[in-house]
């Protein structure tokens, strides 16, 4: 396959949804537009609305998961469904827009050079702020990720991710499914199994659906518990050593 | 309280909070579940280390035997961890049972599918 937008790779968007029938239509479409050799994969996270029927309309394919796992277990899906089908890349883009697939293609670029691409909204690009405490545990988790990695994180908890070949089996067996888990734990993780990863700026744009919260109170809880979750991830045991040949079904016939 | 009876409590509490601790490395334990233990596992380490803490404690609040709060709490506690466990249970009876369901509907549909390929 050659194709331009995704730098040759056999790329799979995956995108978590959660009751985004508002969002998700325009989200697939908009992935299509600026990336047509991609695979997009709407994980339907056990919504009660018509997140799958629209995302299906629109021309993704879609898992349906029968009960809401959260973020992190979505897309362990979606890694699974990335190794089983030997896809080389997978993008995780949010479901309600505030990722720019255009930037999609940035980060696959720099798969060359790396495991796992961080869309940061801090390097230099975008107009993302945050004050109060979120902002003091995000630096502390940039710190030590940082240091971890053993190359400059700003934004650590971004769920904007382009995770390449070799992290791909480690993420389908290990990705976490905690709070949290699923950004700070998972780069433990593939530090840990001497996954190399790098950060690109992004812009991250309005939400389609749905209010971010600002509460200084969830802002002290969400401190706490990014904390709870780096020092968890320092402490875990991890079984890093991935089998080399993962299962992959090569399309079943039916 | 004799010297040799307060350090075999502290050892015995330092081993607990060492075993919860020991737990969540090995991944056996998940996040919400570990912070529980882990302010119980500590909770108890101080009362061993400072005894006094009890004592003084339960004059304030006007409980004459200091063991009689420790047991009160801990009832307290035990019956709430049950009563939480219980629903945890519920829920998970319940995902397993769609679970079951959703796999016996997907197989329902891979034999017609088969079916239809094979009469085709």
């Amino acid at each position: 396959m050659s194709s331009e937008s995704t730098g040759g790779r056999r790329a799979l968007i995956v995108v978590p949804a959660w009751n985004e029938e508002e969002a998700v239509g325009d989200t697939v479409r908009e992935i299509f537009a600026a990336l047509p050799e991609a695979d997009v994969l709407v994980v339907d996270d056990g919504s009660s609305d018509r997140t799958a029927q629209v995302a299906r309309a629109a021309g993704a394919k879609v898992l349906e998961l029968p009960i809401n796992l959260g973020v992190g277990g979505a897309m362990r899906a979606g890694f699974r469904y990335a190794v089983r089908h030997d896809y080389d890349a997978a993008v995780q883009c949010d479901a309600d827009g505030q990722h720019n697939p255009l930037e999609v293609k940035d980060l696959l670029a720099k798969l060359d050079e790396a495991d796992i691409v961080i869309g940061a909204r801090f390097a230099g690009e975008g107009d993302y702020q945050v004050r109060g405490p979120r902002k003091w545990a995000m630096k502390v988790l940039a710190f030590v990720l940082s240091r971890l990695a053993g190359t400059k994180l700003t934004d650590t908890t971004s769920g904007f991710k382009a995770t390449g070949r070799r992290a791909l089996p480690l993420f389908a067996e290990n990705y976490p499914v905690e709070y949290l888990g699923d950004t700070i734990e998972s780069l433990v993780i593939a530090c840990r199994a001497g996954c190399k990863v790098v950060q690109v700026p992004a812009h991250m744009r309005e939400r389609r659906a749905g209010t971010p919260s600002h509460s200084p109170w969830k802002a002290s809880i969400y401190l706490f518990r990014a904390g709870f979750a780096l020092l968890l991830a320092l402490i875990r045991r991890w079984n890093v050593s991935v089998k080399a040949a993962t299962p992959v079904v090569s399309e079943v016939s039916v | 309280m004799s010297l040799s009876a307060h350090i075999f409590a502290i050892v015995g509490s330092v081993i607990v909070l060492l075993g919860i601790i020991e737990m969540l490395r090995r991944r056996q334990l998940s996040e919400k579940y570990a912070v529980l233990w882990l302010v119980v596992g500590v909770l108890i380490l101080v009362l061993t280390v400072f005894p006094g803490l009890l004592t003084w404690f339960s004059q304030v609040i006007g409980i004459q035997v200091p063991t009689n709060l420790m047991f009160f709490v801990a009832i307290v506690f035990l019956v709430g961890v049950s009563i939480h466990q219980s629903w945890e249970l519920s829920r998970l009876e319940d995902e397993t049972r769609r679970l079951a369901e959703d796999v016996a509907i997907l197989r329902l549909e891979m034999d017609e599918k088969l079916k239809q390929k094979a009469d085709g």
